[in-house]
């Protein structure tokens, strides 16, 4: 496994860059992840996905995909894409070190 | 060619039955999910998914569809459709999966195009006002090839 340094510190990371034990991540890594998947600065809209898919994360043990976001997160679908036009439940769940959501809608 | 991300593709989606138009559909909102560029083109009876008096009304094919495995005969029991269309919506409410008109009008907020074919806008007489409002235009099939250019093209 490939590791990264984010604020400091060494963390594992798959091939695609999402953390393999999201215990490891911290609030302080996140612009940093930001940055290099292409988002220079993160507003306080990217912070509320990013705690959505945290708190989703640790209470169902996976990411929540765009349509759930788009439902769930107080962020509608189109701002979504606005703030990570790379796919943002994909982006989000990097930025908030947990594994890449899986789901087809 | 070697294993490069795939950046765009162009959907056809040419079939008007439930079963025609879901994957279709999925394919696009999976594409913009990963970040990749997406444009969707109805064309023939496929335009009834972005026809604004029908698409809510679309249903399964049960005549002529052995996936269902239904004798033939039954499939063409009058009601039988709307029936078979009305459990299969139920079974995707609970999977989360949303209707048509709430499918497309999230595909069409993720920034992928959607188009309507203009020789089968032709065909059956409609207007752009036949069509939603999320469509951004109705285009000829050689204004397709152009819009989808260096991309993939993916017919349903």
């Amino acid at each position: 496994m490939p590791t990264a340094t984010f604020a400091g510190h060494d963390v594992e990371v798959n091939d695609e860059g999402f953390f393999v034990d999201p215990g490891e991540w911290t609030e302080e890594m996140a612009p940093e992840i930001a940055r290099a998947a292409g988002i220079d600065a993160l507003s306080d809209r990217h912070w509320v996905v990013v705690h959505f898919m945290r708190a989703e994360y640790a209470a169902k043990g996976t990411g929540p995909t765009v349509r759930v976001l788009g439902k769930a997160s107080g962020v509608p679908v189109k701002e979504l894409y606005q703030l990570f036009p790379k796919g943002p439940a994909k982006l989000a769940a990097k930025i908030a070190g947990i594994p890449k959501p899986r789901g087809c809608i | 060619m070697g294993n490069e991300p795939i950046e765009k593709v162009s959907i056809i989606i040419s079939r008007g039955s439930l079963d025609g138009i879901y994957p279709g559909l999925i394919m696009a909102n999976g594409a913009r999910a990963e970040g990749i560029e997406a444009n969707l083109f109805f064309t023939f009876f496929g335009l009834d998914a972005v026809h604004r008096k029908r698409h809510e009304h679309i249903k399964i094919a049960t005549v002529g569809n052995p996936g269902l495995h239904l004798a033939t005969w039954l499939g063409g029991v009058p009601g039988m459709s709307a029936v078979l269309t009305h459990m299969m919506e139920r079974q995707m409410d609970k999977l989360d999966i949303p209707s048509i008109p709430e499918f497309i009008e999230m595909i069409a907020d993720t920034g992928a195009g959607l188009y309507g074919c203009q020789a089968s806008v032709d065909m059956f007489g409609l207007t752009r006002d036949d069509l939603i409002e999320q469509v951004a235009g109705i285009i000829t099939v050689g204004e397709f090839y152009e819009m989808a250019a260096g991309g993939q093209i993916i017919f349903t």
